[in-house]
């Protein structure tokens, strides 16, 4: 109350919290994307889609070549294994949106050209080692045991030596 | 034809990490009493409002809506334009689109955020997809450092390099009063010596190799308002009207996966297209000064080369041969930039404010000390997209 | 002013929930409307996509469409808000002499999300949010005022639900396709005294696009363009204690002003035809006179006599409007596309006999907060 009385005119500056406002949301993946997590889920093989005319493979697979605008139908396999196209150490924490939990760092984050894909797939490499984990490192993909359809059933990619 | 058009007002805040004593609300209508002001104009006088920001660093939607108290939109006409890092220099073209049309004498451009209301990593992680990319993301801090280490890979450049980068944006920014960061310390002290501390002090954190802290831009609370006008009316509201001569875009992707990380090809195809129309053929010595959205030190040497100011692998000797500085021959970021202040859904509208007031001439301490016949901003954001505008002292044909 | 005209519509089926992507949807609408139009993407100088990050669910929603909005290497942009403000903007950027055509596309996935939380979070977060106030409990604050201040009635709002939904069977793109009687809205679900379920509009996903070309680009395309007359757009304000709910003054400037642009002196009388945003019944009751079809007050009156039927004088939603399929932020754009329709005579069976004059409504944040208007005329 003191403290009160003495900044009469000075009112300490509050902020009011959303609390656990959570927004839920059950978004479609289409039936490319349905394509590629279901072979992921239960065939660890990952699909990619492939344009009639640039004939770029598409990964994760989707429907609309934008440079050409046409539609794509052919799923084609990529390999589980690639090369690292672009590469991070990430040494910073931060809340994970995802998880709501601090990510644990150091982790490896790359952006991953699959064999038979010509975009990348983003994800985490299992390593931190700048000596070795760098641009034009080789990586495959570590699948989970139990997977659930969802991009994470990748744990992550390793090194391959 | 449409018309042309010219900004003749500029208002923004001071840029802080926190503005608790103001809400969203409340800090839009600083910017736009400031840029009233600036242009010698009233609400009244205004005929349509351009407002963006990004929904879920504050938690509100529909902020054209909410804001209208705020903003001077009651009984006007207002919607709001949203593209991520973009939406500052969006909702300059929209505004500009506005007053081309013809539809518009007088419109306002107001760009807002309040960073401090939410954690802005996680922010800008739900902006990526959440199926294929959200997941495993890292922000914009992982993504720029895979352009970063690209970079330094392809042109075997140093972290000395982008360090230089960092000095020079903050060195910049202690002329400009309405700057986020005021290294005061910095003061007094030779360029080579600031930059041999940036690299090897272990207070500057490494976030993720190459970037530091001292590398990556602050998040700010801020808003700012840019009012343009028809040729119409803008010569009778400003003495010497900032024009619009040229602008274009690119916002060539949807995800992440799919970026050219060898080159910033939406930058180099947006600035190629506005310069043609402009009919710039030698960038580095026909415009005058920049403001860049350069979100992280490496940007300020990689993207200057997709700008054509250089060749490839030549940012680095632009940049320590001095032709950046404010005495040199192409001043980047007078303002101190977006490293040294960023609120993001105003950081782009800025860039545009602070190329026109540098040809107006009211860029009070932080005017370039030569004559500003082009001035270029950019945007930049989402998924590697470029914003490009050009704006000049002469009136375009 | 110059001339821009409206030369390709396009829309998707919309339905409660579409297995599409956000990009699958958005390439249905916008390969749609060039077909429309005859054109390929190249003929297309520049994009302005619709979408808003809370209906979906990521901060720059956009993005998740870039591709299939055709937008590679153009000039691009997004607004997020109505259909009607894209169109809007789409047509300023072709009046602007920089592009000579503008596609613009909107999509909504309102399955995907919560509504009562999504417009939830229109509200003020400090003093009104955590009461729990969302679009349609607002929507019967402002029902119920209109009612005391009018003396409309509850029977009033339920025919305008009849009317619509009678003209929603007609329309193959809507959702909600069922002939219903003032008994059956009577009887429906209460929502939120005074609305009840048939009085409300539908969650709905789908996706809109348009062709806007100035005088210039005309001649890329075969077909007559519908011609913009006019289009205005204005915002009333916020908070709704500070607002007159039961005076739609926004509406009111936006129509003047678009009537001024298309030389209308009694809309009444001029349009043939219009297509509003009836996200609840008793909306279109407030449009009627926003739009000054009759006097302050008077809007169950015109209901009543019949007059906006589909065999009367001024037919309005002969799609069902947004009663019949509600794509929040589509829905000004979907009006934009049956006005059109209704122009070029492509209406099919909901086809109004000779309608030359059209006006499309489209709103914006609470109680319809801001509105926006166009006049197409062929």
């Amino acid at each position: 109350m003191e403290n009160n009385a003495q900044k009469k005119d000075e009112q300490e500056l509050l902020t009011v919290s959303s609390g656990e406002m959570f927004q839920p949301y059950d978004w479609s993946v289409g039936k490319f994307g349905s394509k590629f997590l279901h072979e992921l889920k239960e065939n660890k093989k990952l699909f990619g889609s492939k344009c009639p005319k640039c004939g770029r493979v598409f990964i994760p697979p989707r429907k609309v070549c934008g440079q050409c605008y046409v539609a794509m139908d052919e799923f084609v396999p990529v390999s589980d294994e690639g090369e690292v196209y672009v590469c991070a150490i990430i040494q910073f924490g931060f809340v994970d949106p995802e998880t709501g939990k601090q990510r644990p760092v150091p982790y490896g984050y790359a952006f991953i050209k699959l064999d038979g894909a010509d975009t990348c797939l983003t994800h985490f490499v299992d390593s931190v080692d700048p000596e070795k984990f760098k641009v034009g490192a080789r990586v495959r993909a570590v699948f989970e045991e139990k997977r659930k359809g969802s991009l994470m059933d990748i744990k992550h990619f390793e090194l391959v030596d | 034809m449409g018309k042309r058009v010219a900004v003749v007002g500029f208002g923004q805040t001071k840029g802080r990490s926190s503005r608790k004593d103001v809400n969203g609300v409340e800090i839009i209508n600083e910017a736009v009493v400031a840029a009233l002001a600036d242009a010698e104009l009233t609400i009244d006088d205004i005929d349509a409002i351009v407002i963006g920001n990004m929904d879920h660093f504050e938690g509100i939607n529909y902020v054209d809506s909410w804001s209208v108290e705020g903003s001077g939109g009651v009984m006007k006409p207002i919607f709001k334009v949203t593209t991520g890092g973009t939406t500052g220099t969006t909702v300059a073209m929209c505004a500009y689109y506005h007053a081309a049309s013809g539809m518009f004498d007088r419109v306002l451009a107001i760009g807002w955020e309040k960073n401090s209301e939410s954690d802005t990593t996680g922010a800008i992680i739900t902006a990526f997809d959440p199926v294929w990319e959200r997941p495993n993301l890292g922000g914009a801090i992982a993504g720029l450092a895979l352009e970063a280490s690209k970079y330094m890979d392809n042109y075997e450049v140093t972290e000395r390099d982008g360090a230089r980068v960092a000095v020079r944006e903050r060195l910049h920014a202690l002329n400009n009063p309405y700057a986020h960061l005021h290294q005061e310390w910095m003061k007094g002290m030779e360029v080579d010596q600031l930059v041999e501390l940036l690299v090897t002090s272990e207070q500057n954190q490494v976030l993720a190799y190459p970037l530091r802290m001292s590398d990556m831009c602050p998040r700010s609370d801020g808003a700012a308002a840019v009012i343009f006008a028809s040729e119409d009316v803008a010569e009778k509201i400003a003495p010497i009207p900032a024009w619009m001569v040229a602008t274009a875009n690119r916002h060539n992707f949807a995800l992440a996966g799919d970026v050219d990380m060898d080159r910033n090809t939406t930058m180099a195809s947006a600035s190629k297209a506005a310069f043609e129309k402009a009919g710039i053929k030698e960038p580095l010595k026909e415009i005058d000064v920049c403001e860049l959205y350069l979100p992280y030190s490496y940007a300020g040497l990689k993207w200057m080369e997709d700008l054509g100011f250089c060749g490839y692998g030549e940012g680095p000797k632009l940049l320590w041969d001095g032709v950046t500085d404010m005495d040199g021959e192409l001043p980047v970021n007078p303002s101190g930039g977006v490293m040294s202040s960023n609120a993001i859904g105003a950081t782009g509208l800025i860039r545009v404010g602070e190329a026109a007031i540098q040809i107006m001439g009211k860029a009070g301490t932080r005017q370039v000390p030569k004559d500003v016949n082009f001035a270029l901003a950019t945007g930049f954001g989402g998924c590697y997209w470029a914003d490009v505008m050009l704006l000049g002292k002469k009136k375009p044909a | 002013m110059e001339k821009a005209g409206i030369v390709g519509v396009g829309q998707t089926k919309y339905e409660r929930k579409k297995d599409d992507t956000f990009a699958e949807l958005v390439f249905e609408a916008c390969t749609g409307a060039l077909t429309d139009a005859g054109v390929g993407i190249e003929d297309i100088d520049n994009v302005i996509t619709v979408s808003n990050d809370f209906w979906d669910g990521r901060t720059i929603s956009s993005m998740a469409i870039q591709d299939a909005a055709g937008s590679y290497n153009k000039d691009v942009s997004t607004v997020e808000g109505d259909g009607v403000f894209g169109a809007m903007y789409g047509m300023m950027r072709t009046l602007s002499g920089s592009f000579d055509t503008t596609l613009v596309v909107a999509h909504v996935k309102g399955s995907e999300g919560n509504m009562n939380l999504i417009t939830n979070a229109m509200f003020d977060p400090i003093y009104q949010r955590k009461l729990g106030i969302d679009a349609t409990s607002s929507a019967a604050l402002q029902a119920r005022s209109y009612m005391e201040k009018t003396g409309a009635t509850e029977e009033d709002f339920a025919r305008v639900s009849v009317k619509n939904q009678g003209n929603g069977v007609n329309n193959p793109y809507a959702q909600i396709r069922e002939k219903i009687s003032v008994d059956d809205v009577m009887k429906s679900r209460k929502i939120s005294e005074p609305l009840k379920l048939f009085d409300c509009s539908p969650i709905t996903d789908g996706a809109a696009a348009i062709v806007i070309s100035n005088e210039k680009g005309m001649k890329r395309f075969k077909k007559d363009p519908v011609w913009i007359l006019g289009a205005a757009h204005f915002s009333d304000s916020y908070t709704l204690g500070y607002r007159d709910l039961t005076n739609s003054r926004a509406l009111e400037a936006a129509a003047k002003k678009a009537y001024d642009m298309a030389g209308i002196t009694n809309p009444l009388m001029e349009l043939d035809v219009i297509e509003l945003a009836d996200a609840y019944s008793y909306m279109e009751l407030l449009w009627y006179e926003g739009l000054g079809l009759t006097p302050k007050g008077k809007g169950a009156d015109l209901i009543r006599s019949g007059a906006t039927a589909m065999d009367g004088e001024l037919p309005v939603n002969p799609s069902g409007g947004l009663l019949c399929a509600h794509p929040v932020l589509v829905a000004g754009l979907a009006r934009i596309i049956e006005a059109t329709l209704q122009i070029r005579g492509e209406a099919g069976d909901r086809q109004v006999k000779g309608a030359n004059k059209a006006l499309a409504h489209g709103i914006n944040g609470p109680c319809g907060q801001a509105h926006g208007v166009f006049v197409l005329g062929s």
